[in-house]
């Protein structure tokens, strides 16, 4: 290794470098109030489904317009749009990943993370309630 | 102490038994392999070593009677079992015995012991004087494999966790304070519905061989510095290293065509961490080959080949640390989930006890390395093959570094989320890797080793450039790409990969008939260089012009604007169609169908079917017609799964899955049509609002249904305001042909109307029939891709991985027999499994 060999690692690591700050376009966690503060701008939104307001999907209507309200844990409300098809377990999901950017009056969602309980097998919380629900089925037969 | 009725607790005893024999033998086996290779003398050498190698054999032993008894207590459906509870269930089928052992953290880590323990018998029999030393390392990775599942209490702390830990140990509940608890768990959770497919079969006991042989390159090249002979650990590592890049990347593979197949993520690579994980390692694997040969034909690289060598493994326990400890949270899908506080520490030691101890080893041994002092030509061979082996040393980096962010996030507390488009994150960079590395490929065979005559490398690549350029070129012309999403830059980047790709493609093969003469033993590497192209040229093809055809767009169910007046950006594509049953609907070409559903044989799973057919525009002809059913899985938690289904042929998959379903179970309907007479702009109400006529039209030159135009159609304008003030439109048509009178019902969704155009009364009024339905119209909403050439990548996969199995042939010691059945049993294998199988 040497003169020829050092400047063109130098050359590929100065490249790769550079791509990496090029690339390096990463976004932020945000809650409601925060995610308000920069308007427009690409989040990842962490909040749940207010149970309390409605779900608006119509598929036969437009499959690809679903509108909810979302509250994160500070309390922030806000309606999240999304123009996609509705999540199969949005109605049971315990929290959500949004991500997309925050307009004046809604959340505009591009794509939605949802975690679920039924998802963590390995979680004992779920596994003691699949118990006691077994129990309950099999002792009224 | 309570007595519990019905519970078998003899198989469990057996094997915890088992497990922490198997343990205490490996641990005596790394003591005492490392002793033999520490002996100089001959003798004790020997005594050691038999010693060592039947404290292996008794791990082995162990190894296997555990696995036996979770396979007896799984099969048998002993729920008293935690394990059996989790992971078996009653109606579970019988292929799926062995996946759901393996779905488990416990069972995954004693598929990995396990292959670990055939590998080891294969080295004892087989490494000769390297046995020693190289077994030292392999029986300590077992040692720390076998404390991940040991369960045993130290203190308060539990050290692994055991696969036969028992369920009312595991879970706090009144019922376990009865005797007869058992009676009251009448079925286990079962195999997750979205693993059940035969790959959950084949998939993980691949990679996990992938993972377990990466422990070899890492064994010699600690052997290489402990015997202090620096370089002849290469020649026999070779073969090892020439496998597990094979059965890593096929094993890699066959989870993006499972992913492709039955997931709904709409393709076969995400750039999802935990594909980054194998990923990462088998590109370090493969730049380490590079450097292995390079210093077998000329002692450069020496000092690169150990790096790679000891990388690949350490990279290995990352990505298993990665994926099993939850720290990547929110930005997996699929990753494992927390297992405890203890656990997580236990791998973070294994990985780091083998990066930090491995890595000093070298940094202690560098200087003692032979490195030749002398440049490398540029113009010569093993030049240009320690760069490429570079790049892709440098893009395992990025893409490690990438995916760590979690980790950071975790170490520094900071919030780094991933960006807007994860995907265009990592493919604008390697898309200029695969232009960088296509070119390397191509041109780098046609270099010798030390140095290259000019007119010699002229001569013979000028074919292989000028035919690949035309190639390109035809390409771009005759089915140019339409990836626009990211601009004519990175439009510009794809050309060019695709260029340098199928260049390496051209070149490799001119290489085998030009300069090999078709000499096909020694083609290993250029069949695998051609293969490795050319399922990159078929990724950039099936993603350049994949194309969504079930754009709501074409059926004017919704129009869309195609800028959102808000965010002054392009509004997201409306992927999403709806099919209401029997309703012929347009999608691209074909007319879609959804006919009936039905259920499967798995409780709670309904198959859509799609009826797709291709009509010739001008005589109406069907020249084309399949059934496709995608289905929906009910779980017994109520949470759904979406299983696509592809009609594959051999130029294109045509690709769909369902996005939205109705449960079938809360849906039947008894009400019927009330008629009521409106004029024009008269209001007419139901239970939760009113209706307004607004106008009728004769043949509208809009609907949302798709009508003969032969018919006379006459379309009732409806609009419906319902209580809380939501508006709706209905639009329902009365078509009156030779056949008769026909009407086509509208149905507002939302409000479980439906609206009949009835007729027309003899004073002229319009009759219009109001159903509130207490059922839902059927409907199934979908998602359907077509991906073009998409055989490419499983084809060229294919080539790449018996390229890989001929250079590992050539390089270990097989007899002609084994080499043609290893070499046929590869190639089958793998045709059937990505090309035929499923079709």
């Amino acid at each position: 290794m040497k003169k020829s060999h050092i400047i063109i690692l130098i050359g590929i690591a100065v490249l790769i470098g550079c791509l990496l700050a090029y690339s390096a376009d990463f976004s932020t966690y945000d809650t409601v109030s925060s995610a308000r503060q920069k308007e427009g701008k690409f989040v990842h939104l962490i909040a749940k489904l207010d149970k309390t307001k409605p779900i608006q999907y119509d598929p036969i209507n437009n499959p690809n317009y679903l509108s909810f309200y979302a509250i994160d844990s500070l309390g922030g409300q806000t309606k999240v749009v999304y123009r996609n098809s509705k999540p199969n377990d949005l109605e049971k999901s315990e929290r959500i990943v949004m991500k997309g950017k925050m307009q004046s009056d809604h959340f505009e969602c591009s794509d939605i993370l949802l975690k679920c309980p039924s998802k963590y097998k390995d979680d004992k919380e779920q596994l003691e309630k699949t118990v006691q629900e077994q129990q309950a089925t099999s002792s009224t037969n | 102490m309570m007595k519990f009725e019905g519970e078998h607790l003899f198989p469990g005893q057996l094997g915890h038994f088992f497990v922490i024999l198997s343990f205490i033998a490996a641990l005596i086996a790394t003591i005492s392999f490392f002793t033999a290779s520490r002996q100089q003398d001959p003798l004790q050498k020997q005594s050691w070593l038999r010693f060592a190698r039947m404290a292996f054999f008794i791990q082995v032993i162990g190894v296997i009677i555990v696995f036996s008894t979770i396979f007896y207590i799984c099969s048998h459906h002993y729920y008293e079992y935690m394990y059996a509870y989790k992971h078996t269930s009653q109606e579970l089928e019988y292929k799926y015995l062995l996946a759901c052992i393996w779905e488990g953290q416990e069972g995954s880590f004693l598929l990995w012991t396990i292959w670990q323990s055939v590998i080891g018998i294969i080295l004892i029999f087989k490494s000769k004087e390297w046995e020693a030393p190289v077994m030292s390392v392999i029986s300590l990775a077992q040692f720390f494999l076998l404390m991940m599942i040991l369960g045993i209490y130290f203190f308060d702390i539990r050290i692994g966790n055991s696969p036969f830990t028992l369920t009312r140990n595991e879970i706090a509940g009144p019922i376990f304070s009865q005797p007869n608890y058992l009676s009251f768990i009448k079925d286990g959770i079962g195999l997750n519905v979205l693993l059940r497919n035969y790959w959950m079969v084949i998939h993980p006991p691949v990679l996990f061989l992938g993972f377990a042989s990466t422990v070899v390159p890492f064994a010699y090249a600690y052997a290489g510095l402990q015997t202090k002979r620096y370089g002849d650990w290469i020649k026999p590592l070779l073969p090892w290293a020439l496998m597990s890049a094979t059965v890593l990347g096929v094993g890699i593979m066959m989870g993006g065509k499972w992913a492709y197949e039955s997931l709904n993520f709409g393709g076969y690579w995400a750039w999802d961490p935990v594909e980054n994980a194998s990923f990462v390692p088998w590109l370090i694997l493969i730049a380490g080959l590079h450097t292995m040969v390079v210093y077998k034909a000329t002692g450069h690289s020496l000092r690169a080949s150990y790096l790679f060598a000891m990388l690949a493994f350490i990279f290995i326990l990352y990505s298993t640390y990665l994926t099993r400890t939850g720290i990547l949270g929110d930005t997996s899908v699929h990753a494992f989930t927390e297992a405890g506080k203890a656990i997580n520490l236990m791998i973070l030691l294994f990985l780091l006890f083998f990066a930090v101890s491995g890595l000093s080893l070298l940094f202690f041994h560098y200087k003692k390395i032979p490195a030749i002092h002398t440049e490398e030509n540029t113009n010569s061979r093993e030049f240009w093959m320690f760069i490429g082996s570079l790049v892709i040393f440098l893009t395992a980096l990025f893409i490690s570094a990438k995916t760590s962010v979690p980790v950071y996030n975790k170490i520094f507390n900071t919030h780094i989320a991933p960006p807007e488009d994860v995907e265009f994150s990592y493919n604008k960079i390697v898309v200029l890797v695969a232009i960088i590395v296509g070119v390397l490929t191509a041109i780098t065979q046609y270099f010798k080793y030390k140095t290259t005559g000019k007119a010699y490398l002229l001569k013979n690549i000028v074919w292989p450039t000028a035919i690949a350029a035309a190639l390109a070129l035809l390409l771009a012309v005759l089915y140019p790409y339409t990836f626009w999403k990211h601009g004519v830059g990175f439009l510009g980047a794809i050309y060019l990969a695709s260029f340098a790709c199928i260049y390496a493609v051209v070149a490799n093969a001119f290489y085998i008939f030009k300069i090999l003469k078709g000499k096909f033993v020694n083609a290993g590497g250029s069949v695998a260089h051609a293969g490795f192209a050319l399922m990159i040229v078929g990724m950039l093809i099936s993603a350049g012009n994949k194309e969504v055809i079930s754009s709501s767009m074409v059926n004017g169910i919704n129009l869309p604007a195609s800028k959102d007046p808000m965010t002054k950006q392009d509004d997201d594509p409306k992927e999403n169609l709806t099919l209401i049953r029997e309703l012929p609907t347009k999608m691209a070409d074909y007319q879609v169908t959804y006919i009936k559903d039905s259920a499967g044989h798995e409780k709670g799973r309904n198959f859509y079917e799609l009826h797709f057919e291709r009509k010739n525009p001008t005589t109406q002809k069907i020249t084309e017609s399949f059934v496709l059913q995608p289905d929906v899985y009910i779980m017994k938690d109520n949470n759904m799964s979406s299983n696509p289904d592809t009609k594959a042929y051999l130029t294109k998959d045509i690709f769909t899955y369902v996005t939205f379903a109705l449960n079938k179970n809360s849906n039947t309907d008894t009400s019927t049509f009330k008629v009521r007479e409106l004029n024009e702009g008269d209001t007419t109400f139901y239970s939760n609002g009113m209706l307004i006529l607004n106008k009728v039209e004769k043949n509208p030159s809009q609907s949302k249904f798709d009508y003969d135009k032969a018919a006379i159609a006459l379309q009732a304008d409806i609009t419906v305001i319902s209580k809380d003030s939501m508006h709706y439109k209905a639009k329902p048509l009365i078509l009156v042909d030779s056949l008769g009178i026909s009407q086509v019902d509208d149905t507002v969704f939302a409000q479980n109307l439906y609206v009949r155009f009835s007729g027309v009364t003899d004073t002229h009024k319009i009759k219009i029939g109001v159903k509130e339905s207490d059922k839902l119209i059927d409907f199934v909403t979908v998602k359907a891709y077509v991906f073009p050439y998409i055989n490419l990548v499983w084809l060229g996969l294919i080539i790449m991985a018996v390229g890989l199995v001929m250079s590992m042939i050539k390089r270990g010691n097989f007899s002609k027999t084994q080499s043609i059945a290893i070499l046929v049993f590869v190639t089958i294998a793998l045709f059937y499994m990505f090309l035929l199988a499923n079709q």
